[in-house]
């Protein structure tokens, strides 16, 4: 991987973090709000049902994850672990598409 | 005064701390104590010093686990409890003693292109650079670097990437990049960019803390990863 694709993942790590933070403060505003009286798995998905707001909310925060997470695993990967082969951006790239198809799935299982 | 109790690394990778004992005295640097042993107590004592007044960056050394620039070490600062114990720089090799390799540190200064690359010729007029202007100052503040290995020996991330090219190299590479004159800006960008360059930084600021000169490297590599946006942005990259 050369100079200029890692400098790319620097700044989607950042640019990334960036919506996480308004993405994190949205949820848990959310879940403060949504925990008055108890919480259902029926209240939950009256909410979310139908709703394009939280289907379109819910995938930027998905994809922000699985671009933000891969990233920093592999500098903990690279200088805890010195696994600097091509297999480590791999596995990872592998382990970016897991993340975002599991949260996808979910995001749409209480979407539809 | 009471003697001083000091252990002084003896061997290379591999070896052990020798115990001496050393007079005490007023104003004493920890490079006094060090050639205090090696003329009277232990000629094979290996170690560096040039200048003794802090100017040339050879006489670093850790000092109770700290690197520092030991011609300006006052002994009283550092002594704990009467007791010193003096060490070889992390993250180089030791050739002997408290001598260690400096080729790589210095390699790496090479390859984050830290030569200046000038776009005149004798025969043109010199090139103005007023000093209020916002990159000289930049300029002012990194410039006094003396390559004593310091910030380096310092830095966790050189201990965790060997591959990494450290605060000292980084920051010349800044002081080059705000250079209004040098001509290699875009190259200079390419090689300190990316896993071995300031987007490993992890902002610690150990160099910054242990910079003898006061210099702040972790500001100069921020610098240059604004730098690599820009141009990242820009297609420059």
């Amino acid at each position: 991987m050369n100079a200029r694709t890692q400098a790319w993942l620097w700044i989607g790590q950042r640019a990334s973090a960036a919506v996480l933070a308004l993405c994190v403060v949205v949820h848990l505003c959310t879940i403060i709000y949504a925990v008055r009286g108890g919480l259902t798995g029926a209240e939950i998905l009256s909410r979310t049902r139908g709703n394009f707001g939280w289907l379109g909310f819910y995938t930027v925060f998905v994809l922000a994850v699985a671009v933000h997470a891969p990233i920093g695993l592999r500098a903990i990967l690279t200088e805890w672990f010195a696994w600097r082969s091509p297999a480590r951006d791999w596995a990872l790239l592998a382990f970016a598409i897991g993340l975002a198809f599991m949260g996808l799935r979910a995001v749409f299982a209480v979407f539809t | 005064m009471s003697p001083l109790r000091v252990r002084i690394w003896r061997g290379a990778e591999t070896g052990n701390f020798s115990e001496y004992e050393v007079p005490r005295e007023e104003s004493q640097t920890v490079l006094d104590v060090v050639t205090y042993v090696q003329r009277k107590l232990d000629p094979s004592l290996a170690y560096r010093f040039a200048c003794r007044v802090g100017m040339c960056g050879s006489c670093a050394m850790t000092v109770n686990g700290v690197s520092r620039w030991t011609c300006r070490t006052h002994v009283a600062k550092v002594a704990d409890d009467n007791k010193l114990e003096i060490g070889p720089l992390h993250n180089l090799p030791v050739i002997r003693d408290l001598v260690t390799d400096m080729r790589e540190f210095f390699n790496k200064w090479a390859k984050a292109k830290g030569q200046f690359t000038g776009s005149r010729t004798r025969h043109e007029e010199f090139e103005r650079v007023a000093p209020e202007s916002a990159e000289r100052q930049q300029v002012d503040a990194g410039i006094e670097c003396i390559g004593c290995g310091v910030c380096y020996s310092s830095c966790d991330v050189v201990s965790w990437n060997p591959e990494y090219l450290g605060p000292a190299a980084l920051n010349r590479a800044w002081t080059l990049e705000q250079d209004v004159r040098d001509a290699a800006k875009g190259e200079r960008l390419r090689a300190v960019a990316g896993d071995a360059g300031c987007h490993s930084c992890h902002t610690h600021m150990s160099c910054t803390e242990r910079c003898p000169k006061q210099i702040s490297p972790t500001a100069g590599i921020a610098g240059l990863k604004r730098a690599v946006l820009k141009a990242a942005l820009k297609g420059e990259l």
